[in-house]
């Protein structure tokens, strides 16, 4: 699906990650941890063709985005960013909407079809109610479900989210984190998110990306968390990580 | 589902059809009004006389009724660039407060106009007036050509906005430091003749000058409505619009282009009229209560050609400076604008 080839990036000359290499699968969630400044959303702007790499390639499905024109690869790869989207006067209905922009004609003409799949998507995210609010009328929550929304409807094999769950309270996140494995799950899409959200991560995802830098670790969840450098990386005095992944494992293995 | 959407769209279609046909019928009325008032004591009674003969074109009054129709035409034609130059400013830079001439393209004018009106007589050079009265309106449209082509220029290798608003207004500055040189230098007299250029005027467009006026910002309309996509995809941010496929780098330079012809254009031949740009959109905003380009442009646009009427028939009963009549109408709508975006942060 998405693979990393011998990927180097970083500010300048500060390398943040060298040389380092993974594939991520359709149909699974992947959360991307790592410490704060490690790296994650540059990593994730590289994946998703925002920025490039110092060095190496970003594939979907085999080919090269850096070879892709900007509208292919608006078909390929989604992207929920940190921006708020506060625009008065624009509905909910409408960003989503846009989703369909790389099917679209030069003037943003929308089929039938079109319709349906927003409304589909609206329905997905369970937002179909607010299709008429306008984006600055609404609590972050759902305005990060407005934006996945139109990730949804923008149809791509892959869909990527830096800190979807930041400004959420304890049940949105959960409940936002479900809703992106089932995507994965359901639909057959390769969903990649970055998260401060530890246990919410090792709870709901089926693999974990660390990054450990200058190196990039990919594990299905369950050996993530029997692996010392998880425990390392997050270390902090007067907090026993190793101790706490422990329970956590075990937690996890009488569910 | 699909039943829901297409509601949704006689609804908000209903809208906007009610108020595009209300401006409609205001700028109709609007443009009979300005044909029928004017500084000159015909009144409208003999207007109507001279319009309704069919061959009269020797008389008094149809030579004024030729250069009021002029004059209204043109005040169209600025109302329409100006809006749809600010309503492409405001949504590429994010900003309400964003204007046509954001990026210097009014100093640049306003800088090609000095070198005609206060070089040219520091050189000891004596221009006979008709060339003199194009070759501002030529300069001045060079002077803005020439800051969007170096701001462009700039822009491909930054990446975000804000710098390019920076670089914008830093080439503005230089521009004014030029401009003030040129005017601490300069006669009394011509110094009069460039701040009368300055206030803005349409008055003094003629007929010829006003078909080229004309052309040029149909072009630019044109490329405007080109536009209406990308600049919906913008309403996301730049990040999100190139994720969604957008070429952000193309449409920044095509909305430029667009905004240059527009503004560029209106300033080389009236002046830099103020604060048109600048409250028109909000009005449409507030109008429309849409955020679609696909309504909004053609529905700035429209509100632009209005306001603007309303504006010039003011101007020349009142006699007063086209630009004081527009701060006068504009700075309310952006002291409203301010209040309402406090009220929502």
């Amino acid at each position: 699906m998405i693979e990393l080839d011998d990927i180097t990036i970083g500010h300048g000359r500060d390398i943040l990650l060298r040389g380092v290499s993974c594939r991520i699968e359709a149909g699974k969630a992947t959360a991307l941890l790592g410490r704060n400044g490690a790296g994650k959303s540059t990593l994730l702007r590289v994946m998703s063709g925002m920025a490039k790499p110092i060095a190496g390639r970003v594939s979907v499905d085999g080919r090269d985005i850096s070879a892709m024109r900007p509208r292919e690869l608006a078909r390929a790869v989604s992207l929920v960013t940190t921006e708020r989207v506060r625009t008065p006067n624009l509905c909910c209905r409408d960003v989503v909407a846009f989703g369909r922009a790389p099917y679209t004609n030069w003037v943003g003409r929308m089929s039938d079809d079109d319709y349906a799949i927003v409304e589909q998507s609206l329905a997905l995210v369970g937002m179909s109610a607010y299709a008429r609010r306008t984006m600055d009328t609404m609590s972050d929550g759902e305005c990060q479900r407005i934006m996945i929304a139109r990730a949804l409807a923008q149809d791509t094999r892959v869909i990527m989210l830096d800190e979807p769950t930041s400004f959420l309270d304890l049940p949105n996140r959960y409940e936002l984190v479900s809703l992106l494995a089932s995507t994965a799950h359901e639909r057959g899409k390769a969903v990649l998110f970055s998260t401060h959200e530890l246990d919410i991560a090792l709870s709901l995802c089926d693999t974990v990306m660390l990054i450990d830098n200058p190196s990039l670790l990919c594990l299905p969840t369950r050996e993530m968390l029997a692996e010392p450098r998880l425990a390392r990386v997050f270390d902090t005095r007067g907090f026993d990580m190793g101790a706490y992944l422990r329970a956590f494992a075990e937690r996890r293995r009488r569910w | 589902m699909s039943a829901t959407a297409h509601h949704d769209m006689t609804h908000g279609g209903r809208r906007g059809a009610v108020a595009f046909a209300v401006l409609g019928v205001l700028l109709v009325v609007l443009l009979a009004v300005d044909l029928l008032t004017g500084d000159s004591d015909l009144s409208p009674r003999a207007v109507i006389a001279a319009l309704s003969e069919r061959d009269g074109g020797t008389g008094l009054a149809s030579s004024i009724i030729a250069i009021r129709s002029t004059r209204a035409a043109v005040a169209v034609i600025v109302g329409a660039a100006l809006a749809a130059g600010g309503l492409q400013m405001q949504t590429v830079f994010r900003n309400p407060l964003a204007d046509p001439y954001l990026l210097g393209i009014s100093s640049g004018a306003s800088l090609g106009a000095a070198l005609m009106m206060l070089g040219l007589p520091l050189l000891g050079a004596r221009l006979p007036s008709t060339a003199l009265s194009l070759g501002i309106a030529g300069a001045a449209w060079i002077g803005a050509a020439v800051v969007l082509l170096a701001v462009g220029a700039v822009s491909r290798w930054v990446r975000d906005i804000l710098g390019v608003l920076i670089i914008g207004v830093m080439f503005g500055y230089v521009a004014s430091a030029v401009i003030q040189v040129l005017q601490y230098l300069s006669s009394a007299e011509s110094l009069k003749q460039f701040s009368l250029w300055s206030m803005g005027a349409i008055g003094n467009v003629t007929a010829p000058k006003a078909a080229v006026m004309a052309a040029v910002v149909i072009a630019g309309l044109l490329l405007s409505v080109i536009c209406i996509k990308p600049l919906n995809l913008l309403l996301l941010g730049e990040d999100y619009a190139r994720s969604m496929g957008l070429d952000v780098r193309r449409s920044r330079l095509l909305i430029f282009t667009s905004v240059t012809l527009l503004a560029g254009t209106v300033t080389a031949f009236c002046g830099p009229v103020g604060f048109i740009g600048l409250a028109v959109p909000h009005v449409a905003r507030m109008i429309f209560a849409n955020a679609d380009h696909r309504v909004l442009l053609p529905g700035s646009i429209l509100v632009g050609m209005d306001m603007m009427l309303v504006c010039d028939i003011l101007a020349k009963n009142l006699v007063l400076p086209l630009n004081s009549i527009t701060a006068l109408m504009g700075i309310p709508v952006i002291i409203w604008v301010v209040f309402k975006n406090l009220r929502i942060v």
